[in-house]
Formats: structure tokens, C-alpha cells, sequence
């Protein structure tokens, strides 16, 4: 489980249609790194971590697992190196935890196979591991939006693949299960070597949790890197428009953003 | 996150209640099993004429029986056979599309599927003069049409449940239209025979009507059970299934053309019947729980209904009526119901 993987974009375009939202993009993905994808609404961060996970096809250009082209490996086989959690995953009705959690089982059993001893260890394993076991037997409705996507991550987890896309798990969250969220996806990465790639929303929390920080503009990787070489006031300035300034954040040492408004900005300058 | 000592306690409480879970599912499916065994010789059994179980039994095993063998062999035989056999088509092909479009009201007969073969089946039979096999493959492509023509129409920008949805209740009520005026325009314009393509009837079943049906049941059934886990994690939206290693799109092809399949070769011989589809899903979501495949258990059903309401619909009442309207007066309280909880709170099975 600790083998790290290569993930790579070559030359990528991707699209809707005859729509291109992202051309001609490399992305090398550190493995067994936490890589935090950046960027305003509709720059194609989406886009870019569906397009990994091979939910589109590319355009031109390929996505590379190990050197392998993604699109020309079986699903299953994929599935069982590279998971995904979408940003809007449907609970079916009534389906428990425990349940819901073994489907991410999928990958890993064979075809009519029946339900086996392992995978129930497996389940097991990834309920505790997440602290989830007292919710084991818990209707998925019942459950808070914060609990529910963690017991999303805890599928993904059964799912055991030594690389995770995520799209914006933390959205819809309020700030302490941003932070429980984000604390989960840390301890994977270090108790597992698992490589994580997430789309977030929210700058800061991306600075404070990834190792790496990709920042998008237009269906174009605008800067990468550590969160310090990449998050400046220009990269603010080209990626959200909008002027910043950027301190150290006492409580991680990674940069902090403070966005500059219109208003309540006591000494701005000019 | 703790280091994963497993303590074999939890796994052992999983395994615990996953068999607990499948022991309810066996209760139920032997039971609706045995409900429909007991149901079939019951309808074989009564009539005009009561022949007794070892009778039926001798008919069943090729033996002359007096009276019998025509009675039960020649009318009641393929007719119970032919209630069995399209119930439980139309219940494992209504669950399938309620399963994939997550809606209970995006089965075949809601959406005009069935509308659709019973269109092509009354055509062929009133117009062209067809019978048999011809009929059975005109249906079936009639169906697989119907669900492209709804399928493009509702599609923009992916396909929304709701809009596919309303707009097959729409195709299914210009279909019905068709069906009336082909009927009113022959000679066959009599009620009973309007009523089997309206509302689905067992009158006049015969081995030719019946045989294709269970050849399609045996054909297809495997087919959609060896989806029937691609299903289940399609339920969890198509990136969520995709990810899981699912070829969603080859396994929605194959789910949505056996399903029609199903459907029309079911409607060319008995008509839509009504609400089958559409019923036998929610009512087997109700019985085995929410756990597991709905596919079998919903087969189940929809024979068990299809029997009982066929043999309430010849003897209960008066009049002998055709089993579609049983089983329509049966459906139309439980859409109501339908309606007004998944207005309260969303839906799904």
C-alpha cells in the first residue's frame, strides 16, 4: 500500500463537446503527496481531476498512470490503483454505512463472486481506521452532511487505492468539518502513502493541507509548487482578480491570504 | 487515524448482520416463491369446472385426464403460465429502469414503453395481419424506439429524470391514442379486445402468445442479473459507479435493451398490463429491505400480482374482467401515494 504511483498530464485538452475548457495542459502529480488543485469557478479544475479519473475523455494529449495511458487500461484494474470521489455522490435510500462503504469493495471482487470474509475485514478496517464504527449500522439518511462525507471517504478508503482525486470534498461543510475533513485525508496520506489530489475552494485550507498547490486560470495551469513559492498576491491577482495580502499563518506556518475588498481595509496602499 | 488493527469483533459483526439481512431476503423470496406455486395450481384448479390437485398434476404431467386435458391443459395451462411468466417481465424490467433512472415513476409503463409495443403489436395484428413470433419482434423494436425517441427528446445537456419522465407520460398518452383509433378503424373493435391493448388481458392466452415470453425470461433475466451489481452502484450516481471500475455506459446499453426487451415481448402477448412495472419494484423494496439486488425479488412480485389478479379479476366479481384492470385499480392509489411522499422527501425506491 505504500507503493507510490505517477500520475501525469501530457498535453492534455479536454471538453464538452465543442467546448474546450482545458488545452494543451502538463501536470506531473507528486506521489504520496497532498496536491491541492486551485482556481475561481469555471477554470476547469473539475474538469482537469474528471478528466485523471477518466470520467472524460481527452480531447488530445493523454493522462498517464505509471506510463500507462489511463484510457486504454480495464476499469477494474484502474479502479484498484486510482479512486475518485465526486463532488455529488448519490446515497441510495435507506442503504447503511457499513453497506455503502463494502461497495467500494467493487474493484476487488471478482465477477457473480460472492460476498467474502475479506471484504468484510476490509470494511472493518477502514470504519476504524476512520473512527466511523459507531455509525457502522446507521441509515446514510440519518446522518449529518458532515458525517456523510466522511463516510464517503470511508468508501473511497475501502476502495484501497494508493492514489485519491477528490472534487471539493469540503464543500457544503461548515469550518470544523472542513477541518475534520481535511485531518482524515492527512492521516491517509501519512499512515498510507496515499497520494490525494483535491479540487478546494477554499485557498487557505489548500495552503495549510497540500504539500503541492496547483493554481488554475482559464483551463491553464497559472503556477505550481509549495504552497509558500506559489501563493503570493500576483497569483491571487491573475487567479481570482482580486487583490491580497498574503502573511504568515501563526498556527501552521504556511501563508495565510487575507483578501483586500472595497471595504473594512484599513490602510491600503495608493 | 488509528493504525488498522482489526479487531476480528467488528468484521464479525458486519458478517452478522449481512447474514441476518440476507436470511430476510431468502424468507421473502421463498415465500413469495411458494405464494406464487400455490396461486398458479389454485387458477388451474378453479373454473367452471373444479378439477382437483391430482388432476392438475396429471394435465401438468402429459397424462389424459378426462375433461381436464383440454380444460386445464388447453386454457387454463398457458394462460396461468403466460400471468407468470409476464409478471415477472414486467416487474424485473420496471425495477431496472426505476433502479437506473432512480425515480419509481420512470418504469416502462409510465414512460410509454409499454404504449409503444402495444402500438406496434395492435398494428401488426390489425393492420399487417400478423401473428406470433412477427408480432413479439415488431413490439420489441417498437419499444427500443420508443425509449430512443424519449431518451433524445428529454436529452439536453445530459438527461434529467424528471423531464424524461414527463415527457414519456406524454409519448405513452399519444400512443394510447393510437392504439384506440387503430381498434376503433378494424373490425376487432370490440371492448374486450381494446381492453387487452389498453390495460393488458389473459384472455384467449394460448402456447403461441405464451412460449415467447418465457424463452425471453430465460434469455434475459440472466443478462440483467449479471448487472445487477453494475446497477446497484450506479444508484450512487455514474462518476461515483465509473470510478469503481463500471463501463457505465456499456452497462446501462445492456440493462436498457433487455429491459425493453422484456417489456415488449411481455406486452405483444398480454397487453400493458397495467402498473405491473411500475409496482413491483417499490412493493419488493418494501419487502426484502433496502440491501441488495431488487432484480429477482421484483420478478417475484410482479408474478405473484399478475396471478392473483388475473384469478380475482375472473371469479371474484360478476364479471369476468380483464386482469389489467385489477391490477389498475390496484396501481392508481399507490402512484397517489407515491406522489405526495416523494414530494415530502425526494425520490427513490
Amino acid at each position: 500500500m505504500t507503493a507510490s504511483h505517477d500520475l501525469a498530464a501530457r498535453a492534455l485538452a479536454v471538453g464538452y463537446g465543442e467546448r474546450t475548457v482545458i488545452d494543451d495542459l502538463d501536470l506531473q502529480v507528486p506521489g504520496g503527496k497532498m496536491t491541492a488543485i486551485v482556481g475561481a469557478n469555471a477554470c476547469g479544475k473539475s474538469t482537469l481531476l474528471r478528466a485523471m479519473s477518466r470520467l472524460l475523455k481527452p480531447q488530445r494529449g493523454q493522462v498517464l498512470l505509471d506510463g500507462r495511458e489511463v484510457h486504454s487500461m480495464r476499469s477494474k484494474e484502474l479502479a484498484r490503483t486510482l479512486g475518485l470521489l465526486p463532488q455529488s455522490p448519490l446515497a441510495p435510500e435507506g442503504i447503511t454505512v457499513a453497506d455503502l462503504v463494502g461497495r467500494g469493495r467493487h474493484p476487488h471482487q471478482k465477477l457473480m463472486a460472492r460476498w467474502s470474509r475479506d471484504d468484510d475485514k476490509a470494511v472493518a478496517d477502514a470504519l476504524e481506521a476512520t473512527d466511523t464504527v459507531a455509525l457502522a449500522e446507521r441509515p446514510i439518511d440519518e446522518l449529518s452532511g458532515g458525517q456523510r462525507q466522511r463516510v464517503w471517504i470511508v468508501m473511497a478508503l475501502a476502495q484501497d487505492t494508493d492514489v485519491l482525486l477528490l472534487d471539493e470534498p469540503t464543500t457544503f461543510l461548515d469550518v470544523a468539518h472542513q477541518v475534520e475533513v481535511l485531518d482524515l485525508l492527512t492521516d491517509l496520506n501519512r499512515d498510507r502513502g496515499t497520494t490525494i489530489v483535491m479540487v478546494l475552494h477554499d485557498l487557505n485550507m489548500a495552503a495549510r493541507y497540500a504539500h503541492h498547490l496547483v493554481a488554475m486560470v482559464e483551463g491553464r495551469i497559472h503556477a505550481s509548487g509549495t504552497p509558500a513559492d506559489v501563493l503570493n498576491a500576483q497569483t491571487v491577482r491573475a487567479v481570482f482578480g482580486m487583490d491580497a495580502v498574503i502573511i504568515d499563518d501563526p498556527t501552521s506556518g504556511a501563508p495565510l491570504m487575507l483578501p483586500l475588498g472595497r471595504h473594512h481595509v484599513a490602510e491600503r496602499e495608493h | 487515524m488509528r493504525a488498522a488493527t482489526t479487531t476480528p469483533a467488528l468484521a464479525d459483526l458486519l458478517s452478522r448482520a449481512r447474514s441476518r439481512r440476507a436470511l430476510r431476503r431468502r424468507i421473502v423470496m421463498t415465500a413469495l416463491g411458494l405464494g406464487i406455486v400455490a396461486a398458479f395450481l389454485v387458477s388451474l384448479m378453479v373454473g367452471h369446472t373444479f378439477y382437483g390437485l391430482d388432476d392438475v398434476w396429471n394435465v401438468i404431467l402429459g397424462h389424459e385426464v378426462e375433461g381436464a386435458t383440454f380444460t386445464v391443459g388447453t386454457l387454463r395451462l398457458p394462460r396461468a403460465t403466460l400471468a407468470v411468466a409476464a409478471g415477472a417481465a414486467f416487474g424485473i424490467a420496471g425495477v431496472t429502469f426505476q433502479t437506473l433512472l432512480r425515480n419509481p415513476l420512470a418504469s416502462p409503463d409510465i414512460v410509454g414503453i409499454s404504449s409503444g409495443a402495444s402500438a406496434a403489436a395492435v398494428f401488426a395484428i390489425v393492420v399487417l395481419g400478423l401473428s406470433g413470433a412477427a408480432v413479439s419482434v415488431i413490439a420489441v423494436v417498437a419499444g427500443l424506439a420508443v425509449a430512443l425517441l424519449v431518451y433524445l427528446l428529454a436529452y439536453r445537456h445530459g438527461v434529467a429524470g424528471t423531464r424524461l419522465i414527463l415527457i414519456g407520460i406524454g409519448i405513452a398518452a399519444m400512443l394510447n391514442a393510437v392504439v384506440s383509433y387503430l381498434l376503433e378503424r378494424s373490425s376487432q373493435g370490440e371492448y374486450q379486445e381494446a381492453l387487452r391493448w389498453l390495460a393488458g388481458s389473459l384472455n384467449g392466452a394460448s402456447w403461441t402468445a405464451t412460449v415467447p415470453v418465457v424463452l425471453a425470461l430465460g434469455v434475459l433475466v440472466p443478462v440483467l442479473m449479471s448487472h445487477s451489481r453494475h446497477l446497484g452502484l450506479m444508484q450512487m450516481g455514474d462518476d461515483v459507479a465509473a470510478a469503481l471500475g463500471v463501463r457505465v455506459e456499456v452497462a446501462r446499453i445492456v440493462l436498457v435493451v433487455a429491459a425493453v426487451a422484456l417489456v415488449a415481448i411481455a406486452t405483444s402477448a398480454a397487453g400493458p398490463i397495467a402498473f405491473v412495472a411500475f409496482l413491483s419494484g417499490p412493493i419488493a423494496a418494501r419487502l426484502v429491505g433496502p440491501h441488495g439486488s431488487l432484480l429477482v425479488p421484483s420478478a417475484l412480485t410482479g408474478a405473484l400480482l399478475v396471478v392473483v389478479a388475473d384469478f380475482a379479476a375472473q371469479w371474484l366479481f360478476g364479471t369476468r374482467y380483464p386482469v389489467g384492470v385489477v391490477t389498475g385499480v390496484l396501481g392508481a392509489p399507490f402512484l397517489i401515494y407515491l406522489l405526495v411522499s416523494i414530494n415530502r422527501k425526494g425520490g427513490s425506491l
